[in-house]
This record gives structure tokens, sequence and C-alpha cells, in this order.
């Protein structure tokens, strides 16, 4: 019985990869320490990982098609087979490879985990830091289309004095950072971490953006009061107030509902309804079980990936003129692949989803943030926060905005809107610099 | 596409021409086209089984868990020590013998192929029951049972407790047919079993059940057909209105819980809380499962990760320790849901009942026919007395064991044998 894959391990893989350049456009003396060590990071995967994958996907067994005519039931047979001979045929991973190895990437080992990171300065005078955290199923994948518009604004329609650094982590057990293999990495030691990032960049006033995860750990950023912490931006913020709470599981409206927050609770119980959670239920409860098979059958990891409800509207790249694209969901679903971390991920789950719904503010303890939040609402997320409640869930809103297009992978899908977004919502905290 | 696995239709084509009609207990229901019962063998094609232990030697596993315990679902060590005794000692074709030795036959009933299997009794006076198996379970979990209940005389009971036993497999397990299209749930499988009977030809029987056996059987009693005269269950259903909501939305327990159905509150409470996810999931997103179909080591974890009592038992097991099933009982039906590929369709009974019936699982449900309880320690919850008095007004029969868990009649088939025969003698005409 082979234990051992016949592959390059994940270490092997880093391994590989960390020695192949020498040190470099590090920003700060933090490097010298040894600990703080800041590592330059290449991708290169083993010809053999990706000989190993298509051989796998080959030979994928099937099942049965799905009993209804939609995607209640999960990925739908016809497509998803559809979705999965591509990607065991035409798909190229080494094109994501070199999109990623085009950027500086970095390795700094925080609390003992090699955190990955990508790290693009703007070439413009005074830019504002960010450090913007993808949640799960993401990836640094995400993040790719934003960074050009954020460094580079006036490549992009917008202004030298928009301009942003931008630091792009992948969060532990996630992409090219370490695996724990301890408890405790929950989103308040993931936000202690990304502040020992920040200030081992050298950077002593920033902010900070999130959706998904990505916006419980910059929130508790934010809790924390992270020094140099400036304000946070989130995409899925923790607003539904506590009378409203039982409304979602079915119990009356309290009352003094207006018909905006009422159109919410609608959909909100409509989304409860039709089991969209049931992914975050599983892999709160059980982490290593959901594990085995994403682990060991690519088929298996990518339909769990598109349960996500954030995928529930896409179309299998059937317009390759929207993003994301079949290639960019491919990216992000191989990435899980090589590095094996299907279970790790699932793991964030079991560390920090026992503490309630993500969107509730309660749960989310919003009234310990009084640092500035900026949120936008993207009209096809899990839900459409109203003004009303995100104006008492954080009591220092600097920044609402609904906009008219993009999801939950909002930075993916929209990333022209959303880097107008950043720009328009951390414009006054720039004042402050 | 693995073109080397033969399909499903290849292991049952290669099955249904095997026998000759035979044993069939005398009606005249099978005479009708529609109605037919007709013999089945299995017979798995030997590359079925060369691809599954392939693919078993060939696992991609996952890191070990963070954790020393189960808490984040089944540990590496023992799914790796499954995988190795999987692929290198577990042996299908035993159990495919011990099911070829007994009568099988499958009939079509609503459009659908039901497998069962039909044991009579040589005693005169014996009972036919239907039993019913549940999710991660299948006919295997009944093998240990047929001889005892069919022919009591031969281990040490009396002629006058002998059962005549039909053991369907539910659809979308085992060897049954997989629906194509959505309404197969408890209310539809209860007419179906009570259709099975009358084929059969059984004007007077009782049904049997846990898990999914127990909703089956709830519910054809509380469709009360002709001839069931009695139910018994080995996971009763009896939670009080007040008790279900109260955990459904996390509030404290009554505060006028006893002892005993205190500690019934305290293990559904740790189920609600931490152990309802593989179900919420399958509630929902069945379809999602693929891994389960492409993936054997998947398959295994997912199974054995149904309550955290018997994922403990079976660790133990794994690990070299003798526990009521053995690692060739778990693993014959692990194979049995590989080699049928049906992780999605047996996973799709949760939704087609989510989506389809009210009420929690183990919510009273108001039957009103006679009902046996047997209660076994490590079940998900242990089922109070005096619940189960409220739950089932005709309680005929209420006792609890000093062991076993969720897989009674495979893991205690002892225990369970000598509640069948407590359980349903005052159901029994006299003489």
């Amino acid at each position: 019985m082979t234990i051992d894959s016949p592959f390059p391990t994940r270490r092997a893989l880093l391994a590989t990869s960390t020695a192949a350049i020498a040190a470099g456009l590090l920003p700060s003396a933090h490097a010298a320490a040894e600990d703080n060590a800041i590592r330059p990071f290449r991708v290169n995967v083993p010809e053999e990982a990706l000989v190993d994958l298509r051989r796998r996907i080959q030979a994928t067994r099937w099942p049965d098609k799905e009993t209804v005519a939609d995607g209640s039931q999960g990925a739908q047979l016809g497509q998803f087979q559809e979705l999965v001979r591509y990607w065991g045929k035409d798909y190229d991973w080494r094109k994501l490879e070199a999109k990623l190895n085009a950027l500086p990437q970095f390795v700094t080992t925080i609390d003992g985990v090699d955190i990955h990171f990508i790290h693009v300065r703007s070439r413009h005078k005074d830019p504002l830091p960010v450090i913007v955290t993808h949640g799960w199923p993401g990836s640094v994948v995400e993040q790719l289309k934003i960074i050009g518009p954020l460094t580079d604004p006036t490549a992009h329609g917008g202004s030298a004095e928009d301009a942003f650094d931008v630091v792009i982590p992948s969060v532990p057990g996630y992409g090219f950072s370490g695996r724990p293999t301890g408890t405790g990495w929950d989103v308040e030691h993931i936000a202690r971490a990304w502040a020992e990032l920040m200030k081992r960049l050298g950077y002593t006033r920033y902010v900070a953006q999130g959706g998904d995860w990505g916006t419980p750990i910059s929130s508790a950023m934010a809790r924390q009061s992270a020094a140099g912490l400036l304000g946070i931006h989130i995409n899925l913020p923790a607003t539904v107030p506590p009378e409203v709470v039982p409304s979602l599981g079915g119990a009356p409206l309290p009352p003094g509902i207006s018909d905006k927050e009422r159109e919410v609770i609608e959909a909100l119980r409509k989304y409860n309804m039709a089991g969209s959670s049931a992914y975050f239920t599983m892999m709160t409860a059980r982490p290593q079980t959901v594990g085995y098979g994403a682990t060991d059958s690519p088929a298996g990891l990518a339909a769990w990936v598109l349960v996500h409800p954030g995928f529930a509207q896409w179309n299998y790249g059937a317009d390759p003129g929207k993003s994301p694209t079949k290639d960019d969901v491919l990216d992000n679903i191989t990435l899980y692949w090589l590095t094996n971390t299907a279970t790790s991920a699932a793991r964030l789950y079991w560390e920090s989803g026992g503490r309630g719904s993500v969107i509730v503010a309660a749960a989310q303890k919003t009234s310990e943030i009084s640092l500035p939040v900026a949120i936008t609402v993207f009209p096809d997320d899990v839900y459409r926060a109203p003004e009303t409640w995100a104006r008492r869930a954080y009591r220092n809103l600097i920044y609402f905005n609904e906009v008219d297009k993009g999801g939950h992978f909002a930075a993916w899908e929209q990333p022209e809107l959303f880097s107008t977004e950043l720009r328009a919502a951390f414009r006054p905290l720039r004042k402050s610099i | 596409m693995s073109e080397t696995s033969p399909t499903r239709r290849d292991v049952l084509a290669s099955s249904a021409a095997a026998g000759a009609v035979s044993l069939l207990s005398g009606n005249s229901a099978a005479a009708a086209d529609d109605n037919t019962l007709r013999p089945f063998r299995i017979n798995v094609p030997e590359e079925a089984l060369v691809d599954l232990r392939r693919r078993i030697a060939a696992t991609r596993w996952p890191e070990k868990e963070t954790v020393a315990d189960e808490s984040q679902g089944v540990r590496l060590a023992t799914v790796q020590q499954l995988a190795q005794y999987w692929q290198t000692s577990h042996d299908w074709r035993k159990v495919e013998a011990r099911l070829n030795a007994l009568p099988q036959f499958i009939t079509e009933i609503d459009g659908l192929d039901i497998h069962f299997i039909h044991v009579r009794s040589k005693h005169e006076n014996a009972l036919p029951m239907i039993v019913t198996h549940g999710w991660p379970g299948s006919v295997i979990e009944q093998l240990k049972i047929i001889d005892p209940l069919t022919n009591p005389t031969a281990h040490g009971g009396s002629a006058a407790d002998a059962f005549h036993l039909v053991i369907p497999s539910l659809p979308g397990y085992g060897f049954s047919g997989k629906p194509t299209a959505p309404g197969w749930n408890p209310v539809s499988i209860a007419r179906a079993w009570a259709t099975l009977m009358q084929r059969l030809g059984y004007t007077q029987y009782v049904a049997q059940g846990g898990d999914w056996g127990n909703a089956v059987s709830e519910v054809m009693a509380l469709q009360q057909p002709p001839g069931l005269l009695g139910i018994h269950t080995n996971m009763a259903a009896t939670v009080p209105p007040n008790v279900s909501k109260a955990l459904a939305f996390h509030e404290a327990p009554p505060a006028d819980l006893s002892a005993e159905e205190r500690n019934a509150w305290n293990q559904l409470d740790f189920f609600y809380k931490k152990g309802l996810g593989y179900a919420i999931e399958m509630n929902n997103r069945p379809q999602t499962l693929y891994g389960l179909v492409d993936s054997p080591v998947g398959l295994a974890a997912w199974m054995i990760d149904h309550d955290a009592r018997s994922q403990e038992m079976i660790a133990r097991v794994f690990d070299g320790k003798t526990e009521g099933l053995s690692r060739d009982d778990v693993l014959d039906n692990v194979t049995l849901y590989w080699l049928t590929n049906t992780a999605i369709s047996s996973a799709r009974l949760y939704w087609d009942t989510a989506t389809n019936t009210p009420g929690g699982f183990f919510d009273a449900r108001g039957v009103k026919i006679p009902v046996a309880v047997s209660v076994f320690p490590n079940e998900i919850y242990a089922a109070p007395r005096s619940w189960a008095e409220q739950a089932y007004p005709k309680l005929i029969h209420y006792n609890k064991l000093d062991k076993g868990t969720h897989f009674a009649a495979w893991e205690q088939p002892e225990l369970f044998v000598a509640e069948m025969g407590a359980a349903f003698r005052s159901l029994r005409k006299p003489g």
C-alpha cells in the first residue's frame, strides 16, 4: 500500500521553489533578523504532478445524473463533466504559474507557519498599503486582477493619489502558505499574524480589505486595533441585527422593518431554505472527513469548491468575456489540488465556524470595532446588507455603497469596479498619512 | 471516465440472468406481469475488484488532523489502517457468497427495481417481518440476524418466536434501482414496502428498522397498510415538540426534564451541534459528493463518520481491537456502496426527505398502532421510557440494553434477536 504519494510532496515543491531565486526586493531591515526573514518565492510545480492530475481526471468514476433539472442537488453532472474533461485535456496550469511568478512573491515564517504572500509596491508617491485577504474556496488567484488597478491606477483610469501598495497573503492552510499542524489558527490568530506581516514589511500605516473569510480576518484586525491599521474595507459585512436573527429561521418579522430590510430577510430565508450553507456546517463539523475525497479525487475537489453559493450564478465560463473565466476557476481549483490543501483549508471552518454566522453582527462582535469601516455591497453576494443595519453594526462607518453588479468574489468578478470602490472607500483615510 | 470499471448495469445484468425462478412464497401476485419477482444473484466482475484495489493503492492522502481525537472527523491513521486492510486482506467474494447463499429477488414497484432478501422459516406460524436498513447501511447489516430469527431452534430459541424475513434494499441503495426523479422518500418507500409484502402474499406482518429504517417503519405505521400489526424500532423517534424546538433553536433545555430525559437531551444537543454536518450536506447537496464516487477512501471516511460512538467503535476495530463489528463487516458494506456506485443515490434519500417532508428526524410522529422499542445505549440518543410512552400510546415493549451502538442488528445480533422475540410475542396469534 502506498501511503506516500508517488509524486513530489508539497514540501519538495516548496523547496524547489524557494531555492530558485536569490534574496532581493526586500523592503526593510526586518528581513535581516533570522526568524523574521522574508524569503523570495517562486512557484515551480514538477511536471509529474501535472501528469498525475491529468491521469486522475481521465480515470474519474462518475455518479449518475442528478434527479432534478437545476443545481439544487449540487453541481449538475452534464456541465460539470464538461468542465472536468476540459481540465484534464486543455487547461494549462503553466499560464497561471507564469502569472504568479511575474509578481514578487515571498514567504515568511510567523508563529511557526510559513506565510506566502504577493507584495507589489506602487511606483507612485505615498501609496496606501493594503493587505487583501481571500476566503474559501478562494486564494490569491482571486486577487490577481486588482493588482494592476490598485498599484498602477494611472494606467487604469485612476489618479496617482489613489495608489496602493498591495500585500496579498495566502491564509494559513491555503495555497502556498504552510499548513498548521496544531490547533489555534482561527481568524483572531490570523489577524495577529497579518499585523506582524505588515510590521515586518515596514508598514506603519495601512488598511485591510477582505470578503468571505477575509471579512472576519480584517474585522479581527480592527477589533484588535492592530498597530498602524487605519481602517478596513469589507465586502461581506456582518450586519444582521439581533432582533432579526430569529426571523431568518422562520420566526415572524420584528416590528419596524423597512421594505428594503424585508427584502433582504426574505432573500436570506430563501438562501437558508435552499441549503446554501450546508458546506459550511459540514466543514465546521468535520473538515478531515470532507478532506479524504477532495484530496484523492480531482472531480471531488472541484465539485466541493463549486458548491459554494458564490458560484451559484457561475455559468461554467460559457461567456469567455465574463470573469471568472473557466480557466480562472480551474486555476484556483488546481492551486488547491497541487498544494494538497483541501483539508487544511476546510479546517479554518473548524477553527472559526463555530462562533456563529458570519453575517450576524453579534456573532462577529462588530460592536467591538472602533476603527473606521468601509463597506461595498455587491448585489449578487450572499446578501445585500442594508445601510440601516450596517450603520448599527459598525459605529464608525466611513463609507457605504451598494454597486450595481458583482457577487461574492467581487475582486475576481469586477476587478475595475472593486478597485474603484477601494479608492473611494479609503480616500478619507489617506489624508491622515 | 474509467472504461475499465464495469458499470452498475453490467453488474446487475450478469446477476439477473443467473438463477431460475424458485423459492417464492406461494402467491398469485407474482403471476401478474408488472408484479414479477425475479430471482437475483450477485456476480461482480473481477475487473471491478481489481480497479478498486488499484484506486486504493493510488490514494492521495491529506495531512494528519491537528487534534488528538475524532473531533475533526475520521482520523488519518484510522483511514490508512482501513485502506491497508481493504487493499490487501478484504475479500469481497466472501460476502458475495453469503448473499448468494440467501434467496434474493428483484421486483419492480412504481417503476423502480427493489432488491430484497426473502428467507422463510420452516416453522408454520412464523411471523413475517420486513426489516429496513438505513444510511450508511445496507442489507449487509442484517445478515447475522437472518438465521437466528428464521431458525430459532438452532440458536437456543423457541419455534414460537420464528420469523419469515423480508430485507429490502432502499431505493438508491445496494442492488435496488436508483431513482431518476425526485419523490422517493419515507412516505413512498413505506407504500412500496406494503406493496412488496402484499406481493409476497403476507396478510399479517410486522416491520422493523433503525435509522432510515425507523423512519420508513414509522411512516408505514402511520399509513396503516392492511396486515401491518405493529413495528419495532431501535432508533425510536420520541422527542416531544417542546424539546425538539428548544434543540433546534439552541435554547436551554426545559426545566422539568428527568435525569434520563436530560441524558437524552445531552446526546441530542451534541448531535445537533457537532454531529449533523454530514446529514445537512446530504439533505441539501448530495450531487456535490463526486469525491465519494471517485475515491474509495473518500467514500469509506464519509460512511464511517456517521455518529461519534459508532465511529469510535469502528476506529478501535481498525486499530486491532475486537468489537461487535469486524473489519470485514465494515468493508463488506463500504465495498457494496462502491461496487454499486450508490454513494450519491443513497445520499439523495436525505435530499428527497428534507425537500418533501416536514419535521425532525427524531420528532414523535404520532404512531397509533403497537410499537416496540429497544434502546441501545450508544445510539445517537437513548430514548427515555417517558418519551416513548408519550410518542407511542400503544407501547408494547420497551427495553434498554447494556451495549450496542447505532448498528444494533449488525453489532449485537444476539441481543437484537432476543429483543425481536420479546417485542412481538404479544402480537402473534396464540397457538
